[in-house]
């Protein structure tokens, strides 16, 4: 590679800093190989001992029993379901990039889909255990797969609840695959650069004998075309068929058509705004800064604008439905939404969704990290507040005033949430320790993108 | 299963992709055979200069997805309305609707693993298998022709610098039989 370099007056390079082949593999292999900094040892214990706030507490509400939560006869679902939904959206942005952009052809995703994804498989661990702990008695969690039994009964499968174990369990085998399969050259790149024997071991075991043949290579990507395509449809599908776990109820503020289309959309909002909030620190940390470049950031953000715009979109139509509907319940349920003592709730789903990511219309906040991670952060919050209104507000004015009720979380609630976040960060600083954090063979076949070079 | 091609190659190392299509596209047109390319990205362009055939790859998916869709739907069928009907909430037994979801699911998750396991075999990707390394660096920044070799070796070889290779060799390995 050598010669003198023009870059495109129409476009921007995907790779900003001028760079061999060579050194793209030490820009980002390198950090694996090294050992890791002082920051991640400081990061990663605090991480761990999140970890362990959650286990410990965990233990306690199997022990005790799921009584040791804040609900009651009205409030049967609450912080616990707001969680697992928060977490299931937050693993929509992985899929979306490598799966939708791979088939839209989408180069600057190249940068970004590794790590995206690994938080995408992550988020849907840490979402899987509440459902789990929801059960009351987790020893008895296969119960939900259809096997010959002693009970001698099979499963419901009318039930959206046993769609939601089908749909999510599929989401993550394929989305740990199409991972997985997108890793092999990687560690065949890393194995062939290995100098101890016990590490060119393990990457040899872990490539499967990859050697970049042509021959191989054609087949990988139709592989990976046959994925996404198989990949981007089951994205809709999670979250379509999580929010049938509501939609299929008769609970008024639940018992709506336009929930699968807005819960995907908030899904892949929320995994958006995650995505970007992580990446921000990586990049930082990592000095992928020539990777993941603020074009890059720029991007997603203009995915978080129209995405955050369809959410409140999604949020009037429900409003005007509710009234134009004429249902009595469904006209209270929404009016006590915004009114009732959950207001604050839902006002704060409102300014953090709809009204705060407008900013980023503004290209100078959205090219300014510090902003878009504030916003980024902003957005999650007021996901989490979308999940807790959904769920909380709609149960607990019943239909018979004698039964209305608040809610609020006991500390058990609270720190097995925090435990939640413990696992993530855990599980996502041993992904950038370990495995390459970008894919070092895709961003190389984007690496030419608007440049040419003088061949002398 | 896996048998190594035998006999002695010429490799060509280009240290751009870009070069290393247009020495391979000249070293076809000169009518000789090439065994194999060996890159650390997939190159666009030498499909044609192996003579490769598209993939069938899809039509596994087709036939596993299939598959995956008739057991699916079957076996809700059979579990709900045939071996041990049960009276849920007034629903029909046989509530098709109701099963299309797990059907889409299982359609999709048996097309992808099959078509990943038939992706493995077929390229013989496994744990523990012995990759064909011919340069340590052809998965870092190195672009390799394989040729195997022959009489006009000298030939091949100037075409080969002549076009920007920056090293020419001569080698055993030269890749697995198709």
């Amino acid at each position: 590679m050598s010669g003198k370099e023009h870059t495109s007056f129409l476009r921007r390079p995907l790779i900003t800093k001028e760079r061999t082949y060579g050194e793209i593999t030490n820009d980002v292999l390198n950090s694996i190989e090294g050992g890791p900094t002082n920051t991640w040892y400081i990061l990663f214990a605090i991480a761990v001992l999140t970890l362990i706030v959650g286990l410990v507490v965990v233990g306690y509400q199997l022990r005790t029993g799921i009584g040791v939560w804040g609900l009651n006869k009205t409030i049967g679902w609450s912080w616990d379901i707001t969680n697992f939904v928060f977490w299931v959206g937050i693993g929509h942005a992985g899929t979306f990039i490598s799966a939708i952009l791979l088939l839209f052809r989408q180069k600057w995703r190249t940068s970004i889909n590794r790590a995206a994804e690994a938080m995408t498989l992550i988020a849907v661990c840490c979402a899987g255990i509440y459902p789990v702990i929801h059960m009351g008695r987790p020893w008895l969690a296969h119960w939900v797969f259809p096997y010959p039994n002693t009970r001698a009964i099979w499963l419901n499968f009318r039930s959206p609840l046993l769609w939601d174990v089908f749909a999510i369990s599929t989401y993550l085998t394929v989305s740990a695959v199409f991972w997985y399969i997108g890793l092999i050259p990687d560690f065949g790149t890393l194995r062939d650069r290995a100098v101890t024997p016990l590490r060119k071991k393990i990457y040899g075991m872990l490539s499967f004998g990859w050697d970049g043949s042509h021959r191989t290579w054609h087949r990988y990507e139709i592989l990976c075309l046959i994925l996404a395509g198989l990949a981007a449809p089951l994205v809709v599908s999670v979250h379509t068929i999580v929010s049938m776990d509501f939609a299929t109820s008769v609970i008024p503020g639940w018992h709506t058509t336009i929930f699968p289309p807005y819960f995907v959309i908030g899904a892949v909002f929320s995994g958006f705004a995650m995505v970007s909030s992580l990446l921000i620190i990586t990049r930082k940390a990592m000095k992928f800064e020539h990777f993941i470049t603020v074009a890059h950031i720029e991007a997603m953000c203009k995915v978080i604008i129209l995405t955050g715009m369809l959410v409140g979109f999604a949020y009037a139509t429900e409003f005007f439905i509710a009234w134009y509907g004429g249902n009595e319940y469904e006209r209270y349920t929404f009016i006590n939404r915004a009114t009732g003592p959950y207001a604050w709730a839902y006002w704060t789903m409102v300014s953090c969704n709809v009204i705060w990511p407008q900013l980023l219309w503004i290209k100078a906040i959205r090219t300014n990290l510090t902003l878009v991670f504030i916003i980024t952060v902003i957005v999650n919050i007021g996901m989490w507040f979308e999940r807790f209104v959904i769920i909380t507000t709609s149960l607990h004015r019943d239909f018979l005033p004698s039964s209305w009720a608040m809610y609020s979380p006991t500390w058990v609630e609270i720190c097995t949430f925090i435990g939640s976040f413990g696992l993530f960060f855990t599980l996502f600083l041993l992904f950038i320790r370990f495995l390459p954090a970008i894919a070092v063979s895709e961003v190389k076949s984007v690496y030419k993108f608007a440049r040419n070079k003088d061949h002398n | 299963m896996d048998k190594k091609v035998q006999g002695e190659f010429v490799i060509g190392v280009f240290d751009d992709e870009e070069k290393l299509v247009k020495a391979g596209t000249l070293v076809k047109r000169d009518n000789f055979h090439i065994q194999d390319f060996f890159t650390p990205f997939p190159v666009h362009g030498l499909d044609e200069l192996l003579d490769i055939k598209r993939s069938r790859l899809p039509f596994v998916t087709f036939v596993a997805g299939g598959m995956g869709l008739i057991l699916a739907l079957a076996f809700q069928v059979w579990t709900s309305a045939v071996d041990w009907p049960i009276n849920v909430g007034g629903k029909p037994m046989l509530s098709i609707p109701a099963f299309i979801p797990i059907t889409f699911e299982l359609m999709v998750l048996c097309g992808a693993l099959t078509t990943v396991a038939a992706f493995l075999f077929r390229a013989k990707l496994f744990p523990g298998q012995i990759p064909v390394t011919i340069d340590r660096r052809q998965l870092d920044d190195q672009f390799l022709i394989v040729i195997p070799s022959g009489e006009k070796n000298a030939e091949l070889e100037k075409l080969l610098r002549d076009n920007g290779a920056v090293k020419v060799e001569k080698q055993m390995a030269g890749g697995r039989n198709e």
